[in-house]
């Protein structure tokens, strides 16, 4: 076969039935905030399970005018951010920023960025395990019935053993948290500390689990409870103390690295487009 | 200045990308090309059109080569390619029952109508090195010269008649009504459980070859209740044909190539008829290409599937979700991915834990 075609792959990869298909489960999402919409996941030429989810909301999104930044544990120049922006960038005409306030699209992997999220602004979850009550039940026809009956005891159950067991509740990152109280969701694998964002936001959170095949949300002004005890309260990461050592922040969630040759452990921001912009405004005063 | 979390991301990514390059390349005498891996890689390429769900010979070769010949990956790339094209057309249904055999063999009878023909396999060969094949230069052409004389003459492109007839005509095995339902297509929907038996059929026929033998054998090993018979076992090339456009009557259709199948039949048990008819049930097995293992496999699957009980392979959501190649691969490997993040949340977990642990025994002494 030597069929020459214009162009090897259509705009923003995906064909565009593929893409209004999504959009359309997007909306759906949108309309029952913390509901798992399913959608017929395409494969994308990034592993499965790496970002899939988002990335196919992301080019259902993105048109010309948009701005794009994509970041991995905060980070805009992960490789695998890296590889995300590259591979937008090779489809569409869309430009890249690492400047989360002039992005509209916000692609992300584990981090809530640092700047809260204006009106205009989407951010788009990479999720690998969207079903909370896998923690207690593997079966998805059974986890469907729970949320639908909203039988939420035996994640409580679970919180409550941990707590038995080890008097903390042990779950660290993607801290299973209550929607506008009626659906459980993971809200993918962020820290405890980027919870509390998602609540009463101004931006639309939306979640892609590509391999996994749900789409959900968090639209603006919604309410997001992480679950808690009235004696055992929820609590994020703790970094009393520790101050970032490139900027000085000390209310940032920290990445705790050890120096290659002192083995000396210090501390600086996970978001680096947030500390990047300190930086620079602590060097002009 | 100490370490900083993986940064430089561009280059690092363009560097591996030319060390793949230089990888592939640096010790051959000449690049290899994709018509020979696609004439003399046969069967990998037949398994990767199988994994990736597309039926493109020429593509799966130029994804081995791509790959090194990497099968997860090369059934990947045809299954991100298979992404970016619109769905145009649903075929005419195809039965594999008018296919144009080059094998055909059954375990359930010695003489079934047609004759067994054994056609290109490895099962009877000895698996010894042969260390002939080192070099082949010269004698290959003479030998398919001879070999394409002798085909040429003899050559026919038989079609059988199926050996499941043959017990359904008799009452043995369960004739089901055909389920003239629209089937469901998961490359466009997300699948629900229970799933159609439409949809089970799909995922197992692009499954990943290797994990569906695993879980087959487990069956057949002791996990499970499923242990058949091959009723028939048929290698061949099936036309395909969709609707015409503009036809005016239904069955107008328009031819648009062949595809090779394999497709095997099974016969199991009687007494795992759930209906409670005394009648053999059939396990159904479909791949494209030459892949007999996982055609096996995929019958055996299905008809455990069928079944109830407690073993591994009886539990659809365990079977249907695991055995995709793509799935499966990408999410292992993504724990090559930083975890920073989590991993950070989780050592405050620990040490908070430890804490009130120590409080705790700090209380008791």
């Amino acid at each position: 076969m030597s069929i020459q075609l214009e162009r090897e792959y259509n705009y923003a990869f995906l064909d565009e039935g593929s893409k209004k298909e999504i959009r359309r489960s997007t909306l759906k999402a949108v309309a029952i905030p913390g509901y798992q919409v399913p959608f017929a996941s395409r494969e994308m030429p990034i592993g499965r399970g790496w970002g899939t989810g988002g990335l196919q909301l992301t080019l259902s999104l993105i048109g010309d005018e948009d701005s794009l930044k994509v970041i991995d544990q905060g980070h805009d120049d992960s490789v695998n951010a890296v590889s995300i922006k590259r591979l937008v960038e090779s489809c569409s005409n869309v430009t890249t920023t690492d400047d989360s306030e002039h992005a509209t699209v916000i692609q992300t992997r584990h981090r809530v960025p640092e700047i809260p999220l204006r009106d205009d602004q989407i951010l788009v979850l990479q999720v690998p395990l969207p079903e909370p009550l896998r923690r207690t039940e593997a079966k998805e026809k059974v986890t469907k019935r729970l949320h639908a009956e909203m039988d939420y005891s035996s994640i409580w159950l679970r919180l409550y053993e941990d707590i038995v067991k080890w008097k903390k509740i042990t779950i660290g990152a993607d801290y299973p948290s209550m929607v506008h109280h009626r659906y459980i969701i993971n809200p993918s694998p962020i820290p405890r500390y980027d919870v509390p964002k998602l609540h009463q936001a101004e931006g639309l959170y939306l979640f892609g689990a590509g391999r996994e095949k749900k789409i959900y949300a968090i639209p603006p002004y919604t309410d997001v409870e992480p679950l808690e005890f009235l004696d055992y309260s929820f609590e994020v990461e703790n970094f009393e103390h520790f101050t970032c050592h490139l900027c000085g922040c000390t209310d940032s969630f920290l990445d705790e690295i050890y120096d290659a040759k002192t083995g000396e452990k210090i501390y600086q921001c996970s978001d680096t487009g947030y500390c990047n912009t300190r930086q620079r405004e602590r060097e002009a005063l | 200045m100490g370490y900083v979390a993986v940064t430089g991301g561009r280059t690092a990514i363009e560097n591996a990308n030319k060390l793949v390059h230089s990888y592939r390349l640096k010790d051959a005498e000449r690049a290899i090309e994709v018509k020979e891996i696609e004439s003399q890689m046969r069967l990998l390429v037949d398994r990767v059109m199988g994994e990736g769900g597309l039926y493109a010979p020429e593509y799966a070769a130029l994804a081995l080569k791509q790959t090194e010949g990497d099968v997860h990956e090369a059934a990947f790339l045809l299954r991100a390619y298979r992404s970016t094209l619109p769905r145009n057309h649903y075929s005419m249904i195809t039965d594999p029952g008018e296919m144009r055999g080059i094998r055909r063999i059954s375990s359930s009878f010695k003489d079934i109508p047609g004759g067994q023909v054994l056609g290109p396999t490895y099962d009877y060969t000895h698996r010894l090195l042969n260390f002939d094949l080192r070099n082949e230069s010269g004698a290959v052409e003479q030998f398919l010269e001879d070999f394409a004389l002798e085909l040429d003459t003899e050559m026919d492109t038989p079609s059988f008649p199926k050996v499941m007839d043959l017990l359904r005509e008799q009452g043995l095995v369960a004739n089901r009504k055909i389920d003239e339902v629209e089937p469901f297509d998961i490359t466009r929907e997300k699948l629900a459980f229970p799933a159609p038996r439409s949809a089970r059929l799909q995922l197992l026929s692009r499954g990943e070859t290797g994990a569906m033998t695993a879980l087959a054998y487990s069956s057949m090993r002791g996990y499970g209740a499923v242990h058949p018979t091959i009723g028939e076992l048929r290698v061949g090339y099936s036309e395909v044909h969709i609707p015409y456009p503009f036809a005016d009557e239904e069955e107008d259709s328009i031819y648009i190539g062949e595809l090779k199948l394999t497709e095997v039949e099974t016969v199991n048990s009687f007494t795992q008829n759930n209906q409670g008819d005394v009648e053999f049930m059939l396990g159904y097995g479909l791949t494209f290409g030459q892949n007999e293992v996982k055609a096996i496999a995929m019958a055996i699957l299905e008809r455990s599937l069928e079944t109830q009980g407690q073993s591994p392979t009886q539990d659809e959501e365990f079977v249907l979700l695991h055995i995709d190649s793509v799935e499966a691969q990408g999410f292992v490997s993504h724990l090559k991915l930083p975890h920073y993040i989590t991993f950070q949340s989780m050592l405050d977990r620990i040490r908070q834990a430890q804490k009130e642990s120590k409080v705790e025994t700090g209380s008791k002494g």
